[in-house]
């Protein structure tokens, strides 16, 4: 019942609502990448996007940036995307790509000042308040001593921290998060993780991220968003979203659902052993 | 690259970071003024360089008397003064504003494209400057003296911009302003400006000769009528592309995150490279095609101090300029009094010297 209600996309009032989509449609290429999107995200919220490779939650995602064309309506942190104010939108919202382009040479320090950019008018040089935040941002992170190191040179769970950095340098009030996880092992998930719920914490910042690990999602995000086919399928609570029947009819998946003493679930995949052996 | 000791000194990490700011911007004009007094070196030695040899403290003095309030006693004699003010000053104003032109250009379009191997003609330029050369050597017997002087350059600077808002249009047309698109555009019509002007050079062989001399590059001059031909047009561009160095840097993350750091790409991108199409085309006209220095100075600047746009495109122009004007001297006194052509001498120093740098920078990253 719960979940049918916010499927309609109908918000239990006491929040204002950061991210609001409605029946958002996106065209790619001639290709419907989303069909009919409803999502909202309450300020200092974290939704998970789950669903299938394919599914559009990257599209989503640059959608709400105002990357890709989109019909509906569409408010990130207040904002419309197809604002022509991109600074605008930069001051508010930040996004850590999937696979961010590491540019070749380029100090930390220097890759995290970028985050700045939207604070900054044409002809303007970052000043002690730029270089502040990017001070306290590193050491948030625990990259102080990597300042003069070059991007390039750092390890995954560097890196992904650097560009979380960069993000958070912009001073966003709404974080999207593509696939924060996908280049990290099981302690780098959960530290990335953590970081990013202590800042929601303490901050109020509001995160929306597409995830792949549903396990890792259902435990972190208050709510989930499971996204199919350009339409969004399933939301609710992790308990109420990542059923077994979900899963096997979304992602085509054999997985066991167990219940944790946290609200979360561990999903786990099985073989089938009762299948004939193939010869 | 700079300040690597900051991190370590005591204090808040948000004074490190300020610190570190500030250090970067101090050893950043410390290069830069180092610099400029390469160019200055460079100028005054090849000044005194030549059929007749001045020597440097006239030279010196010379040019300290031009500076505005300053007066100094000269040593050069009538004749000499004429030398160094008529013929050779106004080669190493040219060679210093090419130099800076054709490697600023191309530090720009290495930026703006995120390709390293951008170079100022890529996008048609040379192509086009080539068959605008070509037409009017081979066809403009009539047009060859408007205002006083050869029609060449109006020529290959009409043709060069003609090549790039072709390559861009076309570009446009294909699939928008991605980078890939432009530079495949830039392939197409250069072949096939390319093809044309080699047609006109085949119908016209006995002027084959003057095409080419255009095509590997010249310094010539007369007084000072071709610096004050192309300054107006290369001091704006060269402007608006240090400008817009702040954006280039953030522009090398690519196109998307860029646009979610802010910036507009597409639009950075057009105006970068319309403002160093307009230098190129400038100083391919009346220097004609000079390879080679849009790829190797941004290159060995980023070498050495990294690639920052804050300091690469200025150290760049300097850089270019110093080299060019260098490779000026070779060019007009190995051979002497026959000239070698400078795109020749660009080419035979600046790539031994490239691979030199290239592999010290190697060693000492590994």
């Amino acid at each position: 019942m719960r979940a049918a209600r916010r499927r309609a996309g109908v918000e239990p009032a006491a929040r204002a609502t950061t991210i609001e989509a409605r029946l958002v449609d996106v065209t790619l290429g001639g290709n419907p990448v989303l069909r009919g999107v409803d999502l909202w995200v309450g300020a200092g919220e974290w939704v998970a996007l789950v669903g299938p490779n394919g599914s559009g939650k990257t599209t989503l995602l640059r959608a709400l940036l105002g990357e890709v064309e989109a019909t509906g309506w569409l408010r990130c942190g207040g904002i419309d995307p197809a604002s022509p104010d991109r600074r605008r939108i930069a001051r508010t919202v930040a996004l850590v790509p999937q696979h961010p382009v590491i540019p070749p040479g380029m100090t930390v320090q220097d890759y995290v000042l970028l985050g700045r950019t939207p604070h900054l008018g044409f002809l303007v040089t970052e000043g002690a308040r730029d270089h502040e935040v990017v001070g306290d941002t590193l050491a948030r992170l625990d990259l102080d001593g990597f300042g003069h190191r070059e991007v390039a040179t750092l390890s995954g769970g560097e890196r992904q921290r650097a560009t979380l950095a960069r993000a958070l340098a912009q001073e966003p009030s709404v974080l999207l998060l593509d696939e924060p996880t996908s280049a990290l092992d099981v302690g780098h998930q959960q530290q990335v993780l953590e970081l990013v719920d202590s800042l929601r914490r303490e901050h109020g910042l509001t995160v929306l991220s597409a995830m792949h690990d549903l396990t890792l999602a259902s435990q972190y995000a208050v709510r989930l968003v499971l996204l199919s086919r350009g339409q969004a399928v399933a939301a609710g609570t992790a308990r109420e979203v990542l059923t077994v029947d979900a899963l096997a009819q979304h992602y085509g998946a054999r997985v066991r659902v167990l219940h944790d003493e946290c609200d979360g679930v561990v999903v786990v995949p099985v073989r089938d052993h009762q299948l004939p052996e193939r010869p | 690259m700079a300040a690597g000791h900051v991190a370590a000194s005591p204090g808040t990490v948000a004074r490190d970071g300020a610190v570190a700011g500030a250090a970067g911007r101090t050893s950043g004009g410390l290069l830069i003024a180092g610099a400029v007094v390469l160019v200055l070196g460079v100028v005054v030695v090849s000044a005194m360089v030549g059929p007749a040899h001045l020597d440097v403290q006239g030279v010196v003095r010379a040019l300290v008397d031009r500076l505005p309030l300053v007066r100094v006693d000269q040593t050069l004699d009538a004749g000499q003064a004429s030398i160094l003010w008529q013929i050779r000053l106004p080669r190493i104003a040219l060679a210093v504003i090419v130099g800076a032109a054709l490697s600023g250009a191309g530090a720009a379009y290495q930026g703006a494209f995120r390709n390293p191997l951008a170079d100022p003609y890529l996008l048609g330029a040379a192509a086009g400057a080539a068959l605008g050369a070509a037409v009017v050597i081979a066809y403009g017997a009539g047009l060859r003296d408007v205002a006083g002087t050869t029609a060449v350059p109006f020529a290959a600077f009409a043709g060069a911009m003609g090549g790039v808002v072709m390559t861009w249009t076309l570009g446009r047309s294909v699939g928008g302003r991605s980078a890939g698109t432009l530079i495949l555009a830039g392939v197409a019509v250069a072949s096939f400006l390319t093809s044309l002007s080699t047609y006109v050079m085949q119908r016209n062989v006995e002027t084959i000769r003057e095409v080419y001399s255009f095509i590997l590059g010249r310094l010539a001059t007369h007084g000072w009528d071709e610096v004050q031909l192309i300054l107006p047009y290369v001091v704006p561009s060269l402007v608006v592309v240090l400008l817009h160095a702040r954006l280039l840097d953030v522009m090398s993350v690519g196109d998307a995150e860029a646009s979610s750091l802010g910036v507009r790409p597409g639009r950075v991108r057009g105006v970068v490279v319309a403002a160093a199409t307009l230098a190129t085309a400038a100083a391919v006209a009346v220097s004609g095609l000079i390879g080679f220095i849009g790829i190797i100075v941004p290159h060995l600047v980023r070498l050495l101090v990294g690639p920052s746009h804050r300091l690469v495109l200025p150290l760049t122009m300097l850089g270019g300029a110093a080299f060019l004007t260098a490779a000026d001297v070779v060019a007009r006194t190995l051979d002497s009094p026959a000239e070698i052509p400078i795109g020749v001498v660009t080419a035979f120093f600046g790539a031994p010297f490239f691979v030199m740098v290239l592999r010290a920078s190697r060693r000492s990253l590994s």
